[in-house]
């Protein structure tokens, strides 16, 4: 369980602190696949940082599983916008980086990337260097050096917003799967209802806003069925998340 | 590895064939002057041969010795200082200041004083070759450093990546194009300064060679230290070029868009 308690972030800009989270509160529940949605600038990304230890808040206290979260922390992986790739490195060194990092040797870990590569479709690009990738495959390079780590928090922000549609209706399922095989906590960051509603078992739907504020939390159970997106369920959530989100009280 | 293969042989290629172009002008200038200042290609390209049976080889090989050992100790210097300043806030506004204030200073001016503090052998050569070339280095990079997104290091950060390891796996790798380019520069400025320093006040090397030959008034000498000049710059180029070429690959490939 993740929970963030009382948190406050600011900065300065000029003479004046402008306070993205004051007495920020969050509970996160183990395995949950939590999205977050809003307009542009409303702190979305941030709160991944602040999960993942990249940032720490100005005030208050986060902690995951009982632990106070000091740094960055070996169980939680991120993605970061842009995919946060290397460009000197190929497809493989990329993925198998975080483990090296690590100082795992080799040859423990490299029966892991193999096994990961293929499953994440990358064997026939494992050589090939980010630039030579589509946006797609970036994506699953991304991905496959998350699921590398073992971890059991995936932050996501904005991973599949540069896609084309077709590939993004495929990564999406291929979270889906994920989520569910590995049992993992996820925190996603999208500016896309309808990939909020295929996603979420919870979505949190944030204002644009110094300090930002939750305006909506909607529980989402039926996430994962299969044919969900065709569903009358799936179309009143996605519509009462939009209303939300254009500034309508939800009645 | 075949990819890299086909570009040194396309390199090679044009090296030769603007290497004989310049050959066909030097030609041409000769005749048309009919000058004794000016030898034909064919003349100086003898003597070369004549030289390098005597005591031309050791004044390249001092030549080359200085430009290399100079280059080498300001990448030594400038390479983990760039990334240093590049990366690290305090070290650089610390730093900055400094290095902007002696980088435009021309260092040649400081040939005599060198000369009387470490003497006149290498080691004044060598010295006043890498506080040039330093700078250049150590600009460069620090620059390079500054461009790479923050998002990068912030990837590297969370994979668990240390401060060493940003260093290792984001800086140095970012910056080396960067470094490269300014090291290719450099060779053309310290080869210039190495001429310069070797044209007084010494007996060994390439510049003493052609100051030599010119005050003997031997232009067919002179020209085979010039040539010798320029096999060491074309040299010391393609060099780093292959490195280039086999460090930075992902700068080479394709591009998918």
């Amino acid at each position: 369980m993740i929970e963030v308690t009382n948190c406050n972030l600011a900065y300065v800009q000029g003479t004046t602190s402008v306070k993205i989270y004051s007495d920020f509160n969050l509970t996160i529940e183990t395995g949950e696949s939590l999205v977050l949605i809003g307009p542009s600038g409303c702190g979305k990304s941030t709160l991944l940082y602040l999960l993942s230890g990249l940032l720490r808040p100005t005030g208050g206290e986060i902690t995951i599983g009982g632990e106070p979260l000091k740094k960055t922390r070996q169980q939680t992986a991120i993605i970061l916008q842009e995919y946060g790739l290397f460009p000197w490195l190929n497809v493989e060194q990329n993925v198998r980086l975080g483990l090296k990092v690590r100082h795992q040797p080799q040859r423990v870990y490299q029966s892991l990337v193999d096994e990961i590569i293929h499953k994440m479709g990358l064997a026939d690009v494992r050589h090939h260097f980010p630039s030579q990738l589509s946006g797609g495959q970036k994506q699953r390079v991304a991905l496959a050096r998350a699921l590398t780590l073992k971890p059991d928090l995936l932050l996501m922000d904005e991973p599949l917003s540069a896609l084309d549609a077709l590939t993004r209706e495929r990564l999406q399922e291929l979270l889906l799967e994920i989520w569910q095989e590995e049992r993992l906590t996820t925190v996603l960051v999208t500016h896309s209802i309808e990939e909020a509603v295929y996603l979420g078992s919870r979505i949190l739907v944030l204002k644009n806003g110094r300090p930002t504020e939750i305006v909506g939390e909607i529980p989402n159970p039926l996430v994962g069925q299969k044919g969900y997106r065709q569903t009358s369920e799936f179309f009143q959530k996605a519509t009462y998340i939009r209303s939300l989100l254009e500034g309508g009280t939800a009645e | 590895m075949k990819q890299g293969q086909d570009i040194v042989q396309k390199q090679l290629l044009g090296y030769f064939g603007a290497g004989l172009f310049l050959l066909a002008l030097w030609q041409y200038g000769a005749w048309v002057l009919k000058t004794p200042l000016l030898p034909t290609p064919g003349a100086a390209i003898r003597a070369t041969l004549r030289l390098l049976h005597g005591d031309l080889g050791a004044h390249l090989w001092i030549s080359t010795y200085r430009v290399l050992a100079s280059t080498l100790i300001s990448l030594c210097l400038g390479l983990p200082l760039g990334l240093m300043m590049g990366f690290e806030k305090k070290i650089d506004r610390f730093l900055a200041p400094l290095i902007y204030l002696l980088y435009p200073i021309p260092k040649i001016v400081f040939l005599p004083l060198i000369l009387l503090l470490l003497g006149l052998g290498d080691q004044s050569k060598i010295f006043l070759i890498t506080l040039i070339v330093f700078f250049q280095i150590l600009v460069t990079t620090r620059d390079a450093v500054r461009k790479i997104p923050s998002e990068t290091i912030s990837s590297l950060r969370s994979l668990g990546g240390n401060r060493g390891q940003i260093y290792r796996y984001v800086l140095l790798p970012a910056s080396l194009p960067d470094v490269l380019t300014s090291m290719r520069l450099s060779m053309g400025t310290a080869i210039a300064v190495l001429f310069f320093a070797e044209s007084f006040a010494t007996t060994k090397g390439l510049g003493y060679f052609i100051m030599d030959a010119w005050s003997r008034a031997a232009p067919d000498e002179m020209f085979a230290g010039i040539i010798m000049m320029a096999f060491l710059g074309v040299g010391l180029f393609i060099i780093v070029d292959l490195l280039e070429t086999f460090l930075c690959r992902w700068q080479h490939v394709n591009n998918r868009n």
